[in-house]
């Protein structure tokens, strides 16, 4: 195991950014998410919970796909994308690492999405392992260890260092670029706070949701259920949950007219969104209710049908924190979950 | 507020009983002290959910928009700033005023879970707020906070007080105070252009287009929205550039502009915390300044003041950064 | 050259024909002149017209149409009022092929087939029905029955009558809802005609058109005895990648454009009720 005293970060940060991209949070007026790194920007690495996931380094919000150059009827198709340069991304919490896991089965199964590959293949990972949970936290009803090695690299802070430890060649790689800066350590202070989270994480309320219900078998009686109407009846229909999610992955495809043609880029959606199911001649979904059981079934149910059994649900608690009228996807497990959710 | 909760309950078990509601609109408990909902209540077992805490800061008011469309009335707890929002909503005609019965209920100012967490207390079990003090206790003890450092942005600078009622719950009388309201909007006025525009730029960057802003907010209650109409030519879910959120906020602050009531819900919901709250109090307060001093909700009648013209109103060539020329 | 499922094709319309009042006919091939892709029968692609928007279509020509691919397309929203309206020489953009087809190499082969149309519905029907006719050794007797509101909303009228009613072993229905001047078939609601037929229920059965009419005739196949297992029909839903990425078409735990738009009745059975 390597280390890098605390003080000493900066000098890491601006090692990496001198040969890669380096997306790490930083707070910008007043909030921190996942920002690139430049001297004097304010890197928060304490922030437990980004108000957005990572996940828009490698699926943006909004991304251009290609451009249309129309002259008299003809149509030429311009792919607007460039090369991708490597970049690292720090700080990623276990619980938003797994989440780009759930986002690969997406993105990387047949046919490729080269956009999202491409970004992917670019990346090295740096995780952080977490060491103060909170209430809104429940990754391990997901079997995810909050102190554990994930990604590329691994690492580790407390009141002192920065501990490190490479996981892949990706990792071995950036380990090897910043070398000069890491020194030595044993492993005694991880052991010791990887301890003191774990009994943290096992008294936390959410720690252990029963999610036996959920399962393929049982997917019409769960879409049945009369608890749908009384569980959404205070959803606003906006996108916040869904675009906080380190998993949800809806997007839209939209053409934008500029004076040098035609852009088509692509955009998050929200399935939550009055027009998601709209057509030309009728909508599948009319209500807010069936809306809102869509993305519950589709995080719990279909979506693990399809990946054998894996959650679309890595427990970050985000929603559980931003719903402004506080429904989340707790709520929908104890409801619908199984019987040891009381 | 225990004991305003009890009498909270009391009377909708007495209206849900005796038949004369179909339906209470209230919150629900969730799992946390500070994690309630807004939520309907139609049996007297439902309302062993029923809670009215600190927390309660949603405004319940545009939920009757659909509940006083079903059968029966619906009884519904209004804090003071909700209720500036209902009146609002009836004299536009979304709310059939005829079909609502309100209770009126004291409000001492909702707390900010956020601001809570952000003063680095995590796993928080209890609040009990004690005049000005508010005591967390949390896994790692008990710590007292200043109030007015953690209420709701909405509530640092209320001086509403019920503009209806069909009765009322006030155990407790709210102490006079002297805020400007105005103040935040005098410092964004008295920047330069270029600096109000780095911070506008700043802080609406963050927008990630979620909508929750619009779709809690009263004043926005069209049943297709210009931004979800295909047919517009402007739907989009999301920035094509990096000037299109700011389009977004300003638009909409223009479209409730002079029937926003500053409930300020828009800033409570808001995932990135930005203060839209700020744009919509300048229109206010440009509305009080050039046609006379007009807080919409106060009343569900009358004129407004964007909506009739008269001779001596301000012509727009004489506007100029909030003055009159 | 690109190569990228998201990323179209340019395609120049070659014909237009105007089948109905509202269903147009479109050609397409490639820049080349040349077919853009081959693809199976039931399966669809998104056909886009730059700055307007994209729609996932059924392709009603036959893969043995080694030519061209060509759409029928009902004016009914933004897109296809732009479509509608192109000229013969128009470029638009097409990708594809998407989804999964009729089994016409699996499960069809060999077996008396019955296809159920209404309006619009021929549409992925056409398909299907002439690479029958063109690997018509390959298959048993063929039934079709076809209705639309009126005579002047039959699609491919003419093909049908000058061709379909021609083929060996193979017998066409027509019916249209309402009595009309110079229509001396059958009138009626398809689902009604179809139990009048009194068809053999060991037909493999494919259905197409307005969900009503689907639910109707379905009902009335049952009562003949047809087996859910061996009706077949095709899903609608809004869509935009086409490769089960963007959510849209997702019933349960499907995606009508990966895993449809062709379903057996009895997986139908299996989805919540949201189609």
């Amino acid at each position: 195991m390597l280390k890098i005293a605390k003080e000493r970060l900066n000098d890491l940060y601006a090692k990496i950014n001198e040969s890669m991209g380096l997306f790490i949070p930083i707070k910008k007026a007043g909030e921190v998410d996942y920002h690139i790194w430049g001297e004097g920007k304010e890197v928060s690495l304490e922030t437990l919970k980004t108000v957005k996931s990572p996940k828009n380094m490698f699926f943006p919000q909004s991304e251009n796909m290609m451009k249309f150059k129309t002259e008299g009827k003809n149509i030429e198709i311009i792919d607007v994308r460039g090369e991708k340069r490597p970049f690292v991304l720090f700080g990623v919490k276990p619980c938003d690492y797994k989440a780009i896991e759930v986002l690969d089965k997406v993105f990387l199964a047949e046919p490729v999405d080269t956009y999202y590959q491409s970004r992917r293949e670019a990346t090295t990972i740096v995780t952080l392992a977490c060491s103060k949970p909170e209430e809104s936290c429940f990754c391990k009803v997901f079997d995810i260890d909050a102190t554990a090695a994930y990604g590329d690299v691994t690492t580790w802070l407390d009141g002192e260092n920065l501990y490190w430890q490479a996981n892949t060649e990706k990792g071995e790689a950036l380990t090897a670029l910043v070398k000069e800066l890491l020194e030595d350590s044993d492993d005694a202070a991880v052991k010791a706070q990887q301890e003191a989270t774990k009994a943290i994480i096992d008294k936390l309320p959410y720690s252990n949701l029963d999610l036996s219900k959920f399962k393929p078998e049982n997917l019409n009686e769960l879409f049945n259920a009369q608890e749908w109407t009384e569980m959404s009846e205070a959803c606003l229909g906006c996108g916040t949950c869904t675009f906080v999610c380190p998993t949800c992955q809806c997007f839209d495809i939209r053409d934008f007219k500029t004076n040098e043609g035609v852009i088509r880029y692509r955009c998050w959606d929200s399935c939550m969104y009055s027009d998601f199911t709209l057509m030309a001649h009728g909508n599948s979904r009319t209500t807010q209710m069936q809306r809102f059981r869509q993305r519950f079934m589709h995080k719990l149910v279909y979506y693990p049908s399809q990946n054998d059994g894996l959650y679309s649900c890595v427990g970050c608690g985000r929603c559980v924190n931003k719903c402004p009228q506080k429904l989340n996807i707790v709520k929908v497990i104890k409801t619908l979950g199984g019987k040891n959710n009381d | 507020m225990k004991d305003v909760e009890l009498k909270m309950l009391e009377r909708a078990k007495a209206l849900l009983e005796g038949g004369e509601v179909a339906r209470v609109i209230g919150w629900k408990k969730g799992d946390f002290c500070y994690d309630v909902s807004p939520a309907s209540f139609e049996t007297v077992e439902e309302l062993d959910g029923f809670v009215y805490n600190w927390f309660c800061g949603a405004n319940l008011s545009k939920y009757l928009i659909e509940m006083s469309k079903k059968e029966g009335k619906t009884a519904v707890f209004l804090k003071p700033c909700d209720t500036y929002s209902f009146n609002q909503l009836v004299k536009e005609h979304r709310i059939k005023r005829e079909n609502v019965y309100v209770i009126a209920v004291e409000c001492l100012g909702k707390l900010d879970a956020e601001k809570i967490k952000a003063k680095g207390i995590s796993l928080i079990t209890d609040v009990e707020v004690v005049d000005k003090d508010v005591k967390v206790t949390s896994a790692y003890g008990v710590e007292t906070l200043y109030k007015p450092d953690v209420v709701l942005t909405k509530c640092e600078t209320c001086q509403k007080t019920h503009q209806v009622k069909d009765e009322e719950i006030i155990l407790h009388e709210r102490p006079e105070r002297d805020v400007d309201r105005f103040a935040e909007v005098a410092k964004l006025e008295a920047m330069t252009e270029e600096e109000r525009f780095a911070f506008w730029r700043s802080q609406l960057s963050k927008c990630i287009r979620c909508n929750a802003c619009r779709n809690v907010c009263p004043a926005c209650s069209c049943v297709k929205c210009v931004f979800d109409n295909p047919a517009s030519g402007i739907a989009a879910k999301a920035n094509d550039s990096d000037f299109e959120e700011s389009m977004f906020h300003i638009i909409r602050a223009f479209h409730v502009a002079g029937r926003c009531t500053d409930c300020g819900e828009c800033s409570r919901v808001c995932p990135q915390n930005i203060p839209l709250h700020l744009l919509n109090r300048k229109f206010i307060k440009d509305i009080d300044n050039f046609y006379g001093e007009y807080q919409a909700g106060e009343t569900a009648e009358g004129k407004t003041p964007l909506t009739s013209y008269t001779e001596g109103d301000i012509e727009a060539k004489d506007v100029f950064n909030g003055e009159a020329k | 050259m690109i190569n990228e499922t998201l990323i179209p094709k340019v395609g120049v319309v070659t014909d237009i024909r105007k089948d109905t009042p509202d269903v147009k006919t479109f050609r397409v091939v490639g820049t080349d002149g040349k077919k853009l892709f081959q693809h199976m029968p039931g399966q669809c692609a998104m056909v886009s017209i730059p700055g307007v928007g994209e729609c996932m279509f059924s392709i009603t020509s036959s893969p043995t149409n080694e030519e061209y691919m060509e759409f029928s397309i009902k004016k009914c929203g933004c897109v296809t009022e732009v479509i509608h309206s192109l000229e013969v020489g128009a470029q638009v953009t097409v990708r594809g092929p998407y989804g999964k087809n009729f089994p016409v190499e699996e499960d069809f082969k060999g077996k008396d087939l019955l296809f159920i149309a209404g309006g619009i519905g021929l549409a992925p029907l056409r398909s299907v029905i002439n690479y029958v006719r063109h690997y018509r050794e390959n298959y048993g007797k063929v039934v079709i029955v076809y209705g639309a509101r009126s005579k002047d909303d039959l699609v491919d009228i003419e093909e049908i009558q000058t061709e379909w009613v021609n083929e060996p072993n193979t017998e066409v229905y027509l019916t249209i809802d309402r009595p009309q001047e110079g229509w001396d078939g059958h009138v009626g609601f398809v689902p009604a005609y179809v139990k009048e037929l009194g068809l053999n229920p060991n037909m493999t059965a494919v259905l197409c058109g307005p969900p009503i009419m689907i639910k109707f005739t379905l009902a009335g196949l049952l009562e003949l005895g047809f087996d859910k297992s061996r009706v077949y029909t095709t899903l609608e839903l809004r869509m935009k990648c086409g490769v089960g990425k963007c959510g849209r078409c997702n019933v349960g735990d499907k995606f009508v454009c990966k895993d449809g738009p062709v379903f057996r009745m009895t997986e139908l059975d299996e989805l919540p009720d949201e189609y």
